[in-house]
């Protein structure tokens, strides 16, 4: 099935070979990106950023703009017509006049779903409230792939606010669709995983889980770390936020255990999760992960769009 | 023992949960029909040990699919002429469309008029719970 013309809402709306054949335009445009820089002449971008983003949204309109593209919507609801009271029904509508591609962030969770349900032009959830971030994990599947060089057969930990931090969700949900997937959870225990998604791993993919609030006792067994800020934004409570802030925090001395070629990711912005330190160490990737994203959001709209990204094929 | 006559021609509603009668009775507003209806509560039954019945001297379009959320084990006889003409088992549905709200705050269908919260069956054994074809949360039907 051709992605042409299709919504992204969750992780699991495309299948193994559909991610596959993302991934691989990426790679092309990752080693190549100045051949790519017209394919996307006279197409628009929507972006409705119902609530702050900088890095999704400067990446998705950095995507965009490289592929030789345009870019309009809004950063803010306050100075939208949302700020008048309209449904999302009416603005996704008008909207799909206006542009060939949306992307949406919203502070409600499946707001980009309910869009879905009335484009007329491909909807890409940009993050929806603490549910999911699909292209955040897309671009985290493209970074381990691109280092390990396949996605089956990895143990990745887990660390930090593993309740609230929907880039796990989708993440968790994603990896447990590939073969010899193990996950490490490790969190306070007012931040674990939900129980819901949890059950769903095991009952639908029957997947390994090792939950712990200890992070050294793990970290020489595992084949991607993947830390997360504690997000004071998901919080209705500030005392409960300073007193999990600095849960878990990643130096280069907590590294000396772990394997060699261990992958450190992490979706930024950091706070103090981990140290500088760290960043000149060969296992953080997280730089590298921040610029894979933009390479798998310039896939991903091209394949969306159905544009021709036969360049420079022999 | 306490009689009630039997009905002539109408709906009984049985094998209904002890406690739960009078929950359906005000779901299908029979406190504000003007024919015949009686709610027995705490009746003596062998498979439930208590249970609640309703009988209703008339026939009514009875929603299968609500009855199904509340209590999967309710049966539904239609009476004609003193006789059991049809026994129906409620129905528990695989989609469900506005008849309850999402439990989670921050799901879009608590806040936008335009949403009819939906959702998909779960899962059946014991306690029936939906997930919510917006957020995925999984909310349990009470009333």
């Amino acid at each position: 099935m051709s992605l042409k013309g299709r919504h992204l809402i969750d992780p699991n709306d495309f299948s193994l070979s559909e991610l596959d054949e993302i991934f691989d335009l990426a790679d092309r445009m990752a080693d190549d990106r100045d051949s790519f820089g017209n394919i996307c002449n006279g197409k628009i971008l929507g972006t409705l950023f119902y609530e702050p983003s900088t890095r999704t949204r400067l990446s998705f309109e950095s995507a965009m703009l490289r592929m030789g593209g345009k870019v309009l919507g809004f950063s803010d609801a306050g100075t939208s017509s949302v700020s008048k009271g309209e449904s999302i029904a009416d603005t996704i509508r008008v909207l799909s006049s206006y542009a060939d591609v949306v992307v949406m962030r919203h502070p409600k969770e499946g707001a980009p779903k309910l869009a879905s349900e009335y484009s007329l032009i491909p909807v890409i959830n940009g993050g929806d409230g603490g549910h999911q971030h699909p292209t955040q994990t897309l671009t985290d599947l493209l970074t381990i792939r691109r280092y390990r060089g396949t996605l089956e057969n990895q143990t990745i930990a887990f660390c930090g606010d593993l309740k609230f931090g929907r880039t796990v969700h989708s993440l968790i949900s994603a990896m447990s669709y590939y073969k010899g997937s193990k996950f490490v959870l490790i969190s306070p225990a007012e931040l674990r995983l939900p129980g819901h998604l949890k059950s769903s791993l095991i009952e639908k993919h029957n997947v390994g889980i090792y939950e712990t609030e200890n992070l050294e006792e793990v970290i020489n067994q595992v084949d991607v770390l993947y830390m997360t800020r504690i997000q004071k934004e998901r919080f209705f409570n500030e005392a409960d936020y300073m007193r999990l802030k600095d849960s878990y925090i990643l130096s280069r001395s907590k590294l000396k255990d772990s394997r060699e070629d261990m992958l450190v990711m992490h979706p930024l912005p950091r706070v103090n999760e981990i140290s500088y330190d760290v960043d000149d160490d060969k296992r953080a990737v997280y730089f590298k992960q921040a610029e894979f994203g933009i390479y798998v959001r310039m896939a991903l709209m091209a394949l969306l769009l159905g544009v021709n990204v036969n360049v420079n094929r022999k | 023992m306490l009689t009630v006559n039997s009905i002539n021609c109408g709906i009984v509603i049985d094998h209904i949960a002890a406690g739960n009668g009078i929950k359906i009775f005000e779901k299908l507003k029979l406190d504000e029909v003007d024919f015949p209806v009686v709610l027995l509560i705490n009746v003596p039954s062998r498979k439930l040990g208590r249970k609640d019945i309703i009988k209703i001297e008339n026939k009514i379009d009875v929603d299968l699919t609500m009855l199904g959320l509340i209590d999967p084990n309710i049966t539904v006889n239609i009476i004609e002429n003193d006789k059991i003409v049809k026994k129906m088992n409620t129905i528990i549905p695989e989609e469900v469309q506005g008849l309850f709200k999402c439990k989670n705050p921050r799901c879009v269908s608590n806040f936008d008029e335009y949403v009819t919260p939906k959702f998909h069956l779960a899962k059946a054994n014991g306690k029936i719970h939906y997930r919510c074809g917006y957020c995925e949360e999984l909310t349990t039907y009470s009333i």
